[in-house]
């Protein structure tokens, strides 16, 4: 068993999921991000690979993406940096990233840098399903190494039942038809879907992630799953403070956590 | 043997690398296009089209003086002649009609030099649906004509900002969208690149282009086959059209020229099959330009229609197999061969046209040849860079 199985083995809710991107705001803010959100009470973190070209993801991603490679960010320097924030905590850790940088960098010798440096799970959006159950499942098992896939709200129910399948660890839930960092609002065609794949019974549990930003939402969410992931809101707030990013990390862990924020309901 | 395989495989490139943001709108095209594109309705309707408003079939053109010129039989296929300006429009004129019969309101496309924006464009305003093009920022700049054709035919042109601000960056923008609007919108996308089903699809729109050729050809000549064809490459769609048929035809060389930029070496360049390895570019395994840890490089051609990093996955396949052979090109050598065309033929070929005849000039073939050139676009849009080069590039 894994560290990302273990987690949801002793937590079933509100588990927080972060996402930053390697090499933003600065190239070597790795360590001290993965510490204080750790330190703070974070379950779970996701340590993005800056791409030259996230097709997935929104505006705030794509930016702190192309800040990050300008910093000199690269995949060796990523792993040495991970190892190094390794000795101080035993928090999950996942890399996301695009299929293209596994494959160039050679799909084994990735898997064995994740296992030494001590990456749990690996989410790469644009991996499909069929190539990873014919080619690279064994590679990922072999070294340990869980394998979120994505489901949406138009994720059809015999695709749902494959992804739950070959995921091993959690199921990502992708809240609603959008590139990463949309509104925050669950509506109500958002409830029948999260309450839709509820019923199902996977044998996963699940993280509801995309337009997740605050209290409200994260809370609103976890009503629905085991937890939810926030990433742009966090990038946001990192560019925001870089000046001082502990302090600027722990604030805003503790604000989704437990700032009590009033939602005016709208009759 | 150059077929397409169930799951969008030409040999171990091609297949569907997307996010499953985008899953529900390519698969609904993928259940979907075959059936609909072998109804007889549908093939009705696109060949009236071809016939009636693109102005097909295009002329096969014996290039009596080029022909002495290079010794060999030339003759170019005329895509310049296309309404619009260039080939783009057959795989445009196939897509919206698609559209239609998937009951898309909204298109989307993304575009390089903007020939494919403005056959996008015209196909839109033709069927009275929205059209939305974006265009790499750097390109806006480097192709303004065809902005405002795309304008005037009513179609809204959004720059690209991120990446390099070019195609590749106006095919990701275009993604997004998609991404962001699964449900009212169709993404036509302008060359046998992206995710399966696409570039079997555009190519088949495109394989007009090889079927003419084998019919006019025989007419002229008694034998459908030639020695050679030739075919810029960019993405692709213009070679795909010129070779689909030909494809088996083992006795026809293909030559695939791509846009060497300053020189294959100089860190300016496009020519994807020589200084590519194999990797995923838009939802597609190919060869593509990348950096050791799969960063996707910025291209350089002085033509934005061939300033792509990556090739269509059958030419991939056709090009590692060595059924194809690539040729590059650099854009001093593209200049020259537009010069000397226009002086020679009375054509003033598009820049990605002119670096498929600058392959006269270093491809192997023996006297008395029968070759075809695929004179893919017209250069009224790449005039501002003629007149910037002619003093420097135009030999008397």
């Amino acid at each position: 068993m894994n560290r990302i199985q273990q987690l949801f083995q002793n937590k079933k809710s509100n588990i927080l999921n972060i996402y930053f991107t390697a090499g933003h705001p600065n190239l070597n803010d790795t360590e001290i991000i993965i510490r204080e959100l750790s330190g703070a009470g974070t379950d779970l973190i996701e340590i993005g690979m800056p791409y030259s070209d996230p097709l997935a993801d929104g505006l705030t991603i794509q930016q702190s993406s192309s800040i990050a490679l300008k910093n000199g960010m690269h995949l060796d320097l990523l792993f040495e940096q991970i190892a190094a924030a390794r000795q101080h905590t035993e928090i999950p850790l996942i890399m996301m990233g695009y299929f293209n940088q596994v494959l160039q960098y050679g799909v084994d010798k990735f898997m064995e840098q994740c296992k030494t440096s001590g990456i749990d799970g690996l989410i790469l959006p644009d991996l499909p399903l069929y190539e990873y159950e014919k080619d690279f499942k064994n590679i990922f098992e072999k070294n340990n190494i869980a394998i979120s896939f994505l489901i949406t709200p138009l994720t059809e129910e015999h695709r749902i039942k494959k992804v739950d399948e070959l995921t091993r660890g959690f199921i990502y839930m992708v809240s609603s038809n959008s590139t990463t960092g949309g509104g925050s609002e669950i509506n109500q065609k958002q409830k029948e879907y999260f309450e839709r794949i509820h019923e199902m019974n996977l044998k996963n549990p699940r993280l509801i992630g995309f337009g997740i930003s605050d209290h409200a939402s994260f809370n609103n969410a976890c009503q629905y799953a085991q937890g939810a992931i926030i990433g742009s809101a966090f990038i946001r707030a990192l560019d925001k403070g870089k000046d001082d990013i502990k302090p600027t990390i722990r604030e805003f862990v503790s604000q989704i956590k437990n700032d009590p924020i009033v939602i005016n309901q709208v009759q | 043997m150059y077929k397409v395989d169930d799951r969008g495989y030409y040999g171990k490139f091609g297949g569907a690398y997307i996010p499953e943001l985008l899953h529900p709108c390519v698969e609904e095209l993928r259940r979907n296009y075959e059936k609909i594109i072998s109804q007889k309705d549908f093939q009705k309707e696109f060949e009236q089209l071809l016939a009636d408003y693109v102005g097909r079939p295009t002329p096969l053109y014996f290039a009596k003086r080029f022909s002495d010129h290079y010794q060999a039989n030339i003759y170019f296929k005329r895509e310049d002649l296309c309404h619009t300006g260039a080939h783009k429009v057959n795989n445009t004129i196939g897509q919206i009609l698609l559209a239609q019969r998937l009951g898309k309101k909204r298109i989307i496309a993304e575009t390089g030099a903007g020939q494919h924006g403005v056959a996008t464009a015209t196909v839109c305003a033709l069927m009275g649906v929205d059209c939305i093009v974006y265009m790499g920022e750097k390109d806006i700049e480097r192709q303004a004509p065809n902005v405002k054709r795309m304008k005037m035919l009513g179609a809204e042109v959004r720059p690209a900002l991120s990446g390099s601000k070019t195609l590749k960056d106006a095919t990701n923008e275009a993604i997004r969208d998609w991404i962001n609007n699964p449900d009212n919108t169709h993404y036509i996308i302008g060359s046998v690149v992206g995710p399966h089903p696409y570039p079997e699809m555009v190519a088949k729109f495109q394989s007009v282009i090889s079927k003419e050729i084998k019919k006019q050809l025989l007419e002229k000549t008694g034998n459908e086959n030639p020695d050679i064809i030739v075919a810029c490459v960019g993405g692709g769609s213009n070679a795909a059209g010129a070779f689909y048929h030909y494809l088996n035809e083992e006795n026809t060389r293909l030559v695939a020229v791509e846009a060497a930029g300053l020189g294959i070496h100089s860190g300016e360049t496009a020519a994807t099959s020589v200084i590519g390895s194999e990797g995923i570019i838009h939802g597609s395994r190919t060869l593509l330009m990348q950096t050791s840890d799969g960063q996707i490089v910025e291209p350089y051609s002085i033509s934005a229609g061939l300033d792509y990093p990556g090739i269509g996955p059958l030419h991939a396949h056709l090009i590692s197999s060595g059924r194809a052979e690539a040729i590059s090109v650099t854009d001093e050598e593209a200049l020259r061969a537009a010069y000397f065309l226009s002086r020679k033929e009375g054509i003033i070929p598009a820049l990605e046209s002119a670096h498929a005849f600058a392959a006269m000039e270093q491809m192997d073939y023996e006297k008395g040849d029968t070759v075809v050139l695929n004179l893919s676009g017209r250069g009224d849009k790449d005039l501002a860079t003629y007149s910037k080069y002619f003093e420097k590039f135009n030999e008397k």
